[in-house]
């Protein structure tokens, strides 16, 4: 069912270079083209609209789950519902993402919409791709909505990851978090030509000695946009950090909006945020090592967004 | 060899027209080991700019190895066989040490190759090839990896700006044995700023820079007495006055 321009999708999103172990959903251009359940982890085609309902039995432990998204065909626009239940104590790894390979002239939009409900004590360690190719007129779209509800005393810690190839992207993503509950954000991003990414967090620190970290680092070239904001609330005693990092290229714009909201005199809150182009004297560096100024830039960049 | 003849390096301040470095003649010849020193403000780090070709020269030219350099970038020098060790090392983000000495060799290193250039500049080198090139590290810990990046070049050709600049006297006795150390190892020239007694005392040439030129050049023994001459009258004055 595969063929190979969504294997090669599937390595960019997922890492994958052959059927995963554990278990794993696949979907291509629409359709489910592979299914693996475990006897801890279960995957159930919803009824009444697309999608999968994720269900991880209480305490399984180092399992994963892969569920890519390829669309090689142009013109495909799908909306798919994905609820992941995590059970108490279990400690997990998903991996996420999504290719589009776009060749036509008819845009190509995939907009995920990820519901975690992470039990007690739970740890989950989530990572999302994203990745654009193929030079048609048509546009390659990715619309993530992610939504956790995080019980007691849970962990989470997402890896959201956008480098190349994707022209419009609005990630929208919301958390709630209960007593000893923690959420860490990284997201790295890079937009070239006239790509646009926008990112919205808006996490609620519900819980007594809850916290959040959300960390952004993003690279806009050409004429590309970038609009990061993070939002984090805090209803209790509580502590949020939100950082964004940012490199300006050539023509692009960049938008950084923090917006803390106390509502508590405990509610530790801080944003942090720098925009900027390459420094000049890691650049001097560099080419002091022997390095042209392009492949200068290129080092500094990749290991910004490593 | 590199032949610094009559360059001029000036910059406009308030409207005014001020040379950093003025007239300035300079031969370095092949294997020597020396040092630059003389007053702050002298132009003595411009110099290792200019050397670099981190900053342009006004007039003037600089020949290497009987090539014109004068136009030449900072990577076109590197190429040819320069190198330079900032007094302020730069930070990274995200850049490694290892990855750092990786671009330094021009080629893959594996990690007991770069732990063998952290070794020669007193850096345990399990504990470093991992860390990221940033604040994390001390000030002392990034002057020794920014030596190790230009010991990994293997250029004929190594400046280094202040070695000792925002480094404790502790690491400082270990700093000087990384010296004496590259001076037995290398075979090509190293031109060191210094105002360092015990790194002007194993210095093959002395260099005196001053007011943008050359005040005084000479052989270790003939100049180092008279630097040292001068220090101990000024201090013998203090002591007059206490």
């Amino acid at each position: 069912m595969i063929d190979e321009i969504q294997k090669h999708i599937l390595e960019e999103v997922a890492d994958l270079h052959k059927v995963p172990d554990g278990a794993y959903n696949i979907r291509a251009n629409g359709e489910s083209a592979g299914r693996n359940t475990t006897a801890n982890i279960d995957i159930i085609t919803k009824k009444d609209k697309s999608g999968i309902d994720i269900h991880i039995k209480p305490g399984t432990k180092n399992e994963s789950v892969h569920i890519p998204v390829v669309l090689s065909e142009s013109g495909i626009k799908e909306t798919v519902y994905n609820d992941f239940f995590i059970g108490e104590g279990a400690d997990v790894t998903i991996v996420a993402g999504c290719g589009i390979h776009n060749c036509g002239n008819q845009d190509s939009e995939h907009d995920g919409v990820h519901r975690f409900y992470v039990g007690k004590n739970a740890k989950v360690r989530y990572v999302e791709k994203h990745y654009g190719q193929g030079d048609g007129l048509g546009k390659k779209i990715l619309n993530p909505l992610t939504e956790v509800y995080q019980e007691a005393g849970s962990y989470v810690d997402m890896e959201m990851v956008q480098i190349k190839g994707v022209d419009s992207t609005i990630r929208t993503t919301k958390a709630e978090l209960a007593k000893d509950a923690t959420l860490i954000v990284h997201e790295r991003l890079m937009t070239h030509g006239k790509q646009h990414a926008t990112s919205v967090y808006t996490v609620e620190l519900n819980g007594e000695n809850s916290s959040t970290d959300i960390i952004s680092r993003s690279v806009a070239k050409n004429d590309s946009e970038q609009i990061f904001e993070a939002g984090i609330v805090g209803n209790t005693v509580c502590s949020g950090h939100a950082e964004c990092d940012a490199i300006i290229m050539d023509k692009a714009h960049v938008v950084a909006i923090p917006k803390l909201d106390a509502k508590n005199v405990d509610a530790a809150l801080i944003h942090e945020a720098a925009i900027g182009k390459i420094a000049g004297d890691q650049l001097i560096k560099l080419m002091s090592l022997g390095l042209t100024e392009e492949e200068a830039e290129e080092q500094i960049i990749s290991g910004f967004l490593k | 060899m590199l032949e610094i003849k009559d360059i001029t390096y000036q910059v406009e301040e308030n409207n005014k027209k001020i040379n950093i470095i003025d007239h300035l003649n300079l031969n370095i010849e092949d294997g020597k080991f020396v040092v630059i020193t003389g007053p702050n403000g002298g132009g003595k780090s411009t110099l290792a700019k200019l050397i670099m070709g981190v900053n342009k020269i006004t007039t003037g030219k600089m020949i290497f190895d009987g090539e014109d350099i004068t136009e030449k970038g900072i990577t076109e020098r590197a190429n040819l066989g320069i190198s330079y060790a900032f007094q302020q090392p730069v930070h990274f983000k995200g850049i490694k040490v290892i990855d750092l000495l990786r671009i330094a060799a021009g080629e893959k290193l594996s990690v007991s190759a770069a732990c063998e250039y952290l070794s020669k500049v007193g850096l345990c080198a399990k504990d470093y090839v991992n860390r990221e090139v940033n604040a994390s590290l001390s000030g002392g810990e990034l002057k020794r990896i920014e030596i190790a990046t230009v010991l990994a070049r293997q250029t004929k050709f190594a400046v280094f700006d202040e070695p000792e600049a925002g480094i404790d006297l502790w690491s400082f006795q270990n700093l000087i044995r990384v010296f004496e150390n590259i001076r037995e190892s290398i075979n090509g020239t190293i031109l060191i700023i210094s105002h360092q007694e015990r790194i002007l005392s194993i210095a093959d040439e002395i260099v005196v820079i001053e007011d943008g030129h050359v005040k005084k050049q000479g052989s270790r023994d003939e100049i180092l007495p008279e630097i040292l001459g001068t220090s101990a009258a000024a201090k013998a004055a203090c002591d007059r006055l206490m």
